[in-house]
Order: structure tokens, then sequence, then C-alpha cells
């Protein structure tokens, strides 16, 4: 993990307006569902919003902390359920994909990037360096006098020399596939979690591509 | 003693961004930024498959405008094939419709999100808001009946997508020129009359006029921070069709001004020709400018508010949107309005837009019936193909080639919100100055108004990260003055 640099305040850090003690108590109530979109295109994170009207049937026992949907930026407390879309590509991803496994008491890695890095990972057939090169170095110039530079900075990650599946890097307790799977089929094991069933995913709504 | 400050990450926008700010001892802003935090790979990796992948595999670049890469992938793939633009072929009334259709499914989904699940909280609860209500969870407690209309709106632009291209989400349907699929009649109707647990394309409309009068609420409530939040001039681009309105489909480039004058229009298919790049170290993302003003002069906005501010009107077939366009435009005089949360104004009559060219488009029978494809035949093979729409967040460029057994060598994507890059970075440092410049004590509100100014382009920071050979490689031959002697392209 980087060290953080002692200078940096974080915006989640500073003084924020509290929540008013009834709808504290009211989400405390729920099952803690914590989100993040690692390697990915947003389309499973969007996948959960095709479930339509279920989205307000499930936000009735579910309360959603951490989420790019939402401004909280750290899983605030134990979460139930972590909810992965996206492989992991970066060091970033590495320290945020921990933080979720620490934090959460089922992982669930949701689309293709996820199980096995999807197409992102296409980039696994080609070395790290000649990305590079041909992104930021072999270009063109179109400023024909600017400096040629490779983003290099403390304020960015590293990028992994391979893109990996979320499983490579810390157990994984759930998978559903699919590029995205559909709203449906996100409802159907999200419901089942909540609710104590045993996860089942039935074939009509499984889907891989 | 200086500070620096982050936001890492940015939220409620779609792909991963962080914000630096650094405050000297005195509590000035001594620099903001807007970093891009993720590199991809999409154009070098898909070197070497068979061109019509090129759609299907690029489209997972992006979950909420995937519509856009594949329809720029499919008119790149027309040119390919000698069933382009380039080769001066119009596409068949029955394809281009439907592909039309889809789109603007599309851009009514994809601004409905951004508008309604990412922006709107912000109008109603404040930027100070707790974080934790500041969403799409405190919507619900606050006025579900919205919520519930929200979630039929995008449902319903979802299910547009979904019968033109088989798949609510990275669908198969355009070809190499053309579409592999019609309409049915029921199919057409559904979404024409609705059907239980669907809307009709007139009570869509009704949501969508909804969408604006909630932004005009907003407004009059808050007039002069409204107004005052960010102003970054900058040039504004779209497609244009012959009367210089914007078309979301196809047409020329054109880019205008401050006074709404056209300082450039082009065929896209010359855009190396226009478009220049830079990049710096702390960002993934580059920046792109108009070669001709150079880096500052030649900063490009695109996407909604380019949009508006480029368009002379929406014409004839979509009167609601062009009574909301007219007041828009009379709000600034008629000169370019650059006052970066009116972008939010313009999403929401981009989504009632949509709407009225859905419902028009739905009433055209040529989408039931017509050929499908044009088939040119070998011999008009060009192996070589650019795409340009106009998605959600702007102008989106792909340019492939391949050679004669149909294998990739080369694709190149220029998207929009890395065309936005520049005008977003002097947005974050303009709301970074006026909220934290000259302050001992910052608190999580103040630094949330900078995510507000990002918001309001909607950037979508997982379109952006593609990047991997932007700019085809390029040598230039100057002499001492700087002239330029000889320019290659590879
Ligand atoms: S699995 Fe498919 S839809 Fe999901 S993030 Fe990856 S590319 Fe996007």
């Amino acid at each position: 993990m980087k060290p953080k640099n002692p200078r940096e305040i974080a915006s989640h850090e500073l003084p924020a307006t509290p929540l008013d003690a009834a709808t504290r108590a009211a989400r405390e109530e729920k099952i803690q569902v914590a989100m993040i979109a690692l390697c990915g295109c947003w389309g499973c994170t969007l996948s959960f919003l095709d479930m339509d009207e279920n989205l307000l049937r499930l936000l009735e026992k579910v309360n959603i902390t951490r989420s790019s949907l939402t401004d909280i930026k750290r899983i605030p407390h134990r979460c139930a359920i972590g909810f992965v879309e996206g492989g992991v590509a970066n060091d970033e991803n590495i320290e945020t994909l921990e933080h979720f496994r620490e934090n959460c008491d089922i992982l669930i890695s949701v689309g293709a990037c996820a199980v096995w890095g999807g197409v992102p990972a296409m980039r696994n057939m080609v070395p790290l360096e000649d990305c590079f090169r041909e992104a930021y170095l072999e270009v063109p110039t179109t400023e024909p006098r600017a400096p040629k530079r490779i983003p290099w900075h403390p304020d960015i990650p590293i990028i992994t020399d391979r893109v990996y599946p979320c499983h490579e890097v810390v157990k994984m307790d759930y998978f559903i596939p699919g590029c995205p799977p559909d709203g449906e089929a996100i409802f159907k094991v999200l419901d089942d979690l909540v609710n104590g069933r045993e996860v089942d995913l039935p074939t009509q709504i499984n889907r891989y591509d | 003693m200086s500070r620096k400050l982050v936001i890492d990450p940015v939220t409620r926008i779609e792909g991963h961004g962080k914000v630096t700010v650094q405050l000297d001892e005195n509590n000035r802003v001594t620099d903001a930024r807007l970093h891009v935090v993720e590199f991809r790979g999409f154009e070098e990796f898909v070197h070497g498959h068979p061109f019509w992948e090129a759609p299907m595999l690029l489209q997972r670049i992006c979950g909420i405008c995937f519509v856009s890469h594949h329809l720029c992938g499919a008119k790149a793939l027309d040119d390919i094939i000698g069933a382009g633009y380039a080769s001066g072929v119009e596409m068949l009334p029955t394809p281009e419709k439907l592909r039309r259709l889809g789109h603007y499914g599309q851009q009514l989904q994809s601004h409905t999100t951004a508008y309604f699940y990412l922006i709107v909280p912000e109008m109603l609860f404040g930027m100070d808001a707790p974080p934790e209500k500041r969403n799409v969870l405190g919507l619900v407690e606050a006025n579900p009946e919205l919520v519930k209309r929200v979630v039929a709106l995008r449902k319903w632009g979802q299910e547009v997508i979904k019968t033109v291209f088989g798949k609510r989400m990275h669908g198969i349907a355009s070809v190499p020129g053309g579409v592999n699929k019609r309409l049915d009649a029921r199919e057409r109707d559904r979404l024409l009359k609705g059907e239980p647990g669907l809307l009709s394309v007139d009570q869509v409309i009704e949501h969508a006029l909804e969408g604006v009068r909630l932004f005009h609420n907003f407004h009059e409530k808050h007039r002069r921070e409204v107004d005052s939040f960010a102003k970054v001039p900058a040039l504004n681009m779209s497609l244009v069709d012959e009367q210089g309105n914007v078309d979301y489909y196809h047409g020329r480039i054109r880019i205008v001004d401050g006074n709404r004058d056209t300082v450039a229009e082009f065929d896209y298919h010359d855009y190396l020709e226009h478009f220049a790049e830079a990049t710096e170290e702390w960002s993934y993302m580059k920046f792109p400018y108009l070669r001709s003003l150079g880096r500052e002069a030649g900063a490009l906005r695109v996407g909604p508010l380019g949009r508006v501010n480029v368009t002379r009107s929406y014409g004839d077939n979509a009167p609601l949107a062009q009574a909301e366009l007219e007041r828009f435009h009379d709000y600034t005089g008629g000169k370019a309005n650059d006052m970066i949360l009116h972008t939010n104004w313009a999403r929401a009559i981009e989504i009632l837009h949509s709407a009225e060219l859905i419902r028009e488009l739905l009433e055209d029978p040529d989408l039931l019936e017509g050929p499908l494809v044009i088939e040119p035949g070998e011999a008009a093979w060009t192996g070589e193909g650019v795409g340009v729409v106009e998605a959600p967040r702007g102008t989106l460029l792909h340019h492939y080639r391949a050679d004669a057994q149909g294998a990739i060598t080369f694709a190149n994507l220029v998207v929009a919100t890395t065309q936005n890059n520049a005008v977003m970075n002097r947005t974050v440092r303009s709301v970074a100055e006026a909220y934290l410049g000259g302050r001992a004590e910052i608190t999580e509100g103040m630094m949330n108004a900078i995510e507000v100014g990002i918001r309001a382009y909607d950037p979508c920071l997982s379109c952006a990260t593609h990047a991997m050979g932007q700019m085809p490689l390029q040598v230039t031959v100057q002499d001492a003055e700087g002239r330029v002697l000889d320019e290659r392209l590879r």
C-alpha cells in the first residue's frame, strides 16, 4: 500500500453535515451493501439499476453505503454484501478490493470483467510497455515541440502488468456471469442473499454474453 | 502551512477520477486538477481481430453510452466495405432509422440516469447536504413517487434499446452496411402505446417535461448561485445537418465561439487535420484541442451545453423541445452560454428532444419494412473507415483500418469526455478558487462543490481511459522558423 502523504486531506475526512438521527437509525436497521466498480465499463453497475421497479423493493431491505452512486467514499462500517464490478488493473484497484474484503462478509464478482477480467483483460496479450509506448510516445505529436511523456505521478495509480480477475486477488464468494448480467439476474442473487435463501440463478436469466 | 486537498474517488460519475487542490500558506489555490486514474487499452488489443468485431468489442468501453460506440463503429464499418459516407453512399432508410431509434433511446436513457440519479439529488438537497443523503437513496426517502417515474422513464429508454439491439446493454444489431433486424408492429406498438409496467411515448414526454420543470424550479430559487457558479468560456462543438441544427447521428462537425459564430466546420473524415492532443504526467486522459488555435484558445466543449450552443434550432419535428431551446437561447441573448450548471438544463432539454424524436420515428413505416443492408460487393472494399456520432456526452469518433483479409490493423478513438478534459480542468480550478480560496476552514460540502462542477459534464471516465494510440503517428518537418515543410501520417 502506498504511504499516505501527511499533508493530504481527503474530502471524506472533513467535517460534513450529519444525516438526521431518524434517517440514520432507519438505514442502520437494513442490510448493509457496498458497491464498487474496478476495471470495468460501469455497465454492471448500471445493470443494477436495470432491475427497474425491483430496485425500490430491494431498497426497502437494503442500505447502500460506499458506491459510485452515493458520495460515501469509504466503507463506513461492516457490510453484509460487497458488489464488485470489474477486474484489477492497477495498484489502487488492489487496495480497494482488499478494503472490500476486510469490510464485507460476502463479496460478489458481478459480470465478466470481475469474473475473469473481461474485455479489458485482452490487453494481457500485449506487453504493458508497448501499450504505453503506443499511447504516449510514438504518438504523433500533434504538438510538434511539446515534450513527450508517459503519465507517471504520485497522484495517479500504477498500472499492473496484467488485468486480473478479482478472485486472483482476494477470495470471492459468488459469481454472476454476463457482460453485463441482466438486472433480473443481479436482483435474484441479491434478493436470495437478503432473504437468507441459498443463491440460485435460474438458467433462463443466467447469460454469458 | 500549505495544504493539499483530495477528492478520491470523485463519485456520482462514471469511471475513476480524483481531484487534487493545492492551497498555499495564505489559502490561495495554486493548483487544481482532475486526474483520470485508469488506463485500459482497447485500440491496441483489437489489432488482428476481424473488422466486424470492432463495434462489439469497443462498446465494452462504456456501460452507459455503448450504443454510441456501437454506432460509431458501425459507421466506420460501412465506410470499410464501401457502403459508407466516405464512398458517397447514403445509408438505406430502414437501417438508418433503426440505428437512429436506438441512438435516441440511449440518449434518453443515459441522460435520465445522469440527470435524475446523479445530479438531481444536489438540486433538491443542496451541495452541502449530508453525503449519505444527496443520492438516489435520499431521493427515495424524500420523494418515492418521483423515483418511480424516473425508474419508469429509464426503463422505457432501455426497452427502446433492447427492441432495436436485442439486449439492454452491449447489443449486436448493426452489421457493416446496415442492421440485422426490423421492428415488428407489436414491438413498435408496445413502445408507442405502452403496456402494463411500461410507459407510452406520450407518458415519456410528460416525464421528460417534468425533468425540465425541475430545473426551472431549482433555477428560480437559486438563480444567482446557479448563474455565477462557474463560467468557463470555450469553443463549442457538435455535429450539424445542412440547416446548422444538431444531428445526433450524422452530419458535419461545426465549432462555434462565444458569439455562436462558426470558427471551423469540416467533414469528420478529415479530423486528423483539425484535432491535436497534449499529454500531462498527472493524468491518463489526454488533452485534445483544435490545432489551428492551439492548446489554450482551441479547447473544446462538447456534450449538451456544447450542442445547444451550436444548434440553430431543433427544426419543426420537436415542438416542445424547440420551445425550451428558444428559452435557453434567449437567456443569454443569443450568445453562447458558458454557465456550467446550465449544462443540466441543456441535458433536461435533450431528454425531451430525444423523446420527441423517438415518437416521430415510431410512427414511421420504414421501421417495419424495407431492405436492411447495402451489399456493395468486394470491389468496393476500402479497408478504412471513420464514424462520428453525437454521444450523450458529446462528439465521439472511431477510426479503423483493416487489411485485405479483414483483420484490424489500426483503431483510433477520440471520445467525448476526453474532448472536455481541458474545460473540465478549468471548471475545477474556477470552483476551487470560488469555494476554497481564502478559507482556512474547509468542509466536505465545499469540496463537493468541485464535484458538482465535474458532474455537470457527466464525464464518463470509463470512456476516457481506453486510450492507447489515440492519434496515429504523424511526422512533421519544420524549418527554423517553425514553418511546416512536410507532414506525413502513418
Ligand atoms: S462485464 Fe461487461 S458490462 Fe460489466 S463492466 Fe465488464 S464490460 Fe462492462
